[in-house]
């Protein structure tokens, strides 16, 4: 059972939770099913193609990992995710 | 219009870390709670990691962005924006500040002029992505700020 932790400004879109809990096997299954479960969210956290936006960061643990790349990386009960906006702003 | 509070000290420290990075842009956290109104009573500094052009651009290391949300849980506080300062232009949000902005934060901006800060104002983003300014209220009262 990993844990997905949600950020704050995706809260909205979670009914205020800030975590899910997901018996999926791999880091795409865990984000796939956050999407079900939470269909708001999604414009937020996948462009046009279904991938993770690029101003998104994934964490497991306290590495960051390339979901396009590292899909099908495994995550169990003791694995913790992470999304992560980038924040960047200016004129 | 949707109203911010702001404590006066926490206000002051972002218009003073404005100054301090001018003419370079300047960034940061900010925390309080939300109930009827939002009250701002904290802030973070952040250090702009933007590599080039950090008169014009701003970025924040993910870490720090990590740390924030774990400051935000461990105080029991509320995580409601992120500050920058716009120098030399007005505190209006950009097109680029607009495009990578998220959803429920406010977004304060200071325009420092001349190494003063001149102006703040506060945004948020509404249901079509685009910015609604927030009713700005200082605290006249001092907040403990950590």
């Amino acid at each position: 059972m990993a844990k997905i932790y949600i950020p704050t400004p995706l809260r909205k879109f979670t009914n205020q939770n800030r975590e899910l809990i997901t018996g999926q096997q791999t880091l795409e299954g865990a984000i796939a099913q956050l999407v079900e479960e939470y269909p708001d969210i999604k414009k937020n956290l996948l462009d046009e193609n279904g991938e993770i936006r690029s101003y998104i960061k994934v964490y497991i643990g306290d590495e960051e990992v390339d979901p396009r790349k590292n899909g099908a990386i495994k995550v169990d009960e003791k694995t913790e995710i992470s999304i992560v906006p980038a924040i960047a702003g200016g004129l | 219009m949707m109203k911010i509070k702001l404590a006066k000290q926490a206000l002051d420290e972002i218009r003073s870390h404005a100054e301090e990075d001018y003419p370079n842009e300047c960034c940061g956290f900010f925390f309080g709670s939300e109930k009827n109104f939002r009250k701002m009573t904290h802030i973070k500094r952040v250090k702009n990691i933007q590599s080039e052009n950090r008169k014009r651009r701003f970025r924040i290391d993910p870490d720090e962005y990590r740390r924030a949300e774990r400051f935000a849980d461990q105080h029991e506080l509320d995580f409601l924006g992120i500050y920058h300062s716009h120098p030399e232009h007005p505190a209006i949000p950009s097109e680029h500040d607009r495009s990578v902005a998220l959803p429920f934060f406010s977004y304060i901006i200071v325009s420092v002029t001349g190494g003063k800060s001149v102006r703040v104002r506060s945004w948020r983003l509404n249901e079509s992505q685009q910015f609604d300014e927030e009713e700005l209220e200082e605290l006249p009262e001092i907040e403990k700020v950590s």
